[in-house]
């Protein structure tokens, strides 16, 4: 462990410290949500905007936009989700390794937005369990912010062996000490 | 724009004159139409252009039994074109080399542009069953109606634009 004044101060602590190891992996979790950004539509321009300097996703943790579901925690689903499309995202998501969290984002992913039509799937909660939902269509940067920034909170309050459900199955994570 | 009416068994004499001795060289449009109420339903609507004198011509094919011939071995920018009126309409393209559906998946069983069929769609499988499978999930009609923006009527303000009868909806169709 680094020493240093700030966090860990030894004088104070007696190189000692005290905590619950789901505050521990959920801090290190959500200052490291690394998104896999399922753009698909005009959504895709505004989470490309907070990627840049003027909003700064990395600010979070969040820069990283890993193109290999293998490598990122969380997908952002920014655009329409087609019929054709659902099926790849559906196995994108399960090819992401657990822990893994879905943010819906705008109005087409969250609902199907203004696309009520025979092509477009109303709402990717249909397929994937999403954990935020952003409105907008589209939002603007400082909406995903605020929405990943909760989507941390999340995180930072996930308890126990972080079980999840999703239409009836348990998908378990397990913590290896 | 000049436009002619050709025969599906001229079309590809037609469109490669047009493209050899006049200069039509370049496919702009081709798409498909239906039109309710005539002998034959439907039709396809190619724009040709000529890159040296600057000017469009348009050639209407009837698609007699659905059927129109391929141009996209004249002019290979029809290739995507054509696949879109087959998978919107039901066109079949002869001599076309590679004729799938573009914008639906492979094994949808309708032509969503043909005017019998709902906007809102028909229930048909999930395209992929594994995932079907998974998630429970089909291809299930949107109707406007119940829809989460739907409008309960009324004007807003007198500022707002707006249709001047919006007492019709899908449920009470327009009198
Ligand atoms: S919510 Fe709006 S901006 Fe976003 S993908 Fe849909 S139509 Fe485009």
């Amino acid at each position: 462990m680094v020493k240093s004044d700030f966090g860990y101060n030894s004088k104070v602590e007696g190189e000692v410290i005290v905590t619950r190891a789901d505050a521990v992996v959920n801090w290190v979790r959500s200052h490291s949500v690394w998104p896999m950004p399922m753009g698909l539509a005009c959504c895709a321009i505004e989470l490309m905007a907070a990627g840049g300097s003027r909003f700064d996703i990395s600010r979070f943790g969040m820069e990283v936009m890993r193109f290999s579901p293998r490598q990122a925690d969380c997908m952002i689903v920014a655009g329409t989700v087609t019929y054709k499309m659902a099926e790849v995202v559906r196995r994108i998501y399960d090819q992401m390794a657990e822990p893994k969290w879905v943010v819906a984002m705008g109005a087409c992913a969250s609902t199907g937005g203004m696309y009520r039509s025979y092509a477009t799937l109303q709402g990717v909660d249909n397929i994937v369990p999403v954990d935020i939902y952003i409105s907008g269509c589209p939002p603007r940067p400082e909406a995903l912010l605020d929405g990943m920034m909760l989507l941390q909170e999340k995180i930072r309050n996930e308890g126990g062996s972080l079980r999840r459900t999703f239409r009836g199955r348990t998908v378990e994570t397990k913590i290896v000490s | 724009m000049p436009t002619f009416r050709v025969a599906g068994t001229d079309l590809l004499a037609v469109v490669s004159a047009l493209r050899d001795e006049q200069g039509f060289d370049l496919l702009a449009d081709l798409c498909g139409l239906e039109l309710q109420g005539r002998p034959v339903r439907f039709g396809v609507v190619i724009h040709l252009l000529s890159t040296t004198h600057k000017e469009y011509v348009r050639l209407h094919v009837d698609a007699v039994d659905d059927r129109v011939p391929s141009v996209s071995s004249l002019h290979p920018g029809a290739n995507w074109h054509e696949r879109e009126a087959f998978d919107m309409f039901g066109i079949v393209f002869e001599g076309h080399p590679d004729p799938r559906r573009i914008l639906m998946w492979d094994s949808y069983p309708y032509h969503p542009l043909r005017k019998d069929f709902p906007l809102a769609g028909i229930e048909v499988p999930f395209p992929a069953a594994d995932v079907a499978e998974v998630t429970g999930q089909k291809v299930e009609p949107a109707p406007m109606m119940g829809g989460p923006f739907v409008s309960h009527g009324g004007k807003l303000s007198e500022g707002e634009p707006s249709a001047l009868d919006q007492s019709w909806t899908e449920e009470k169709p327009k009198a």
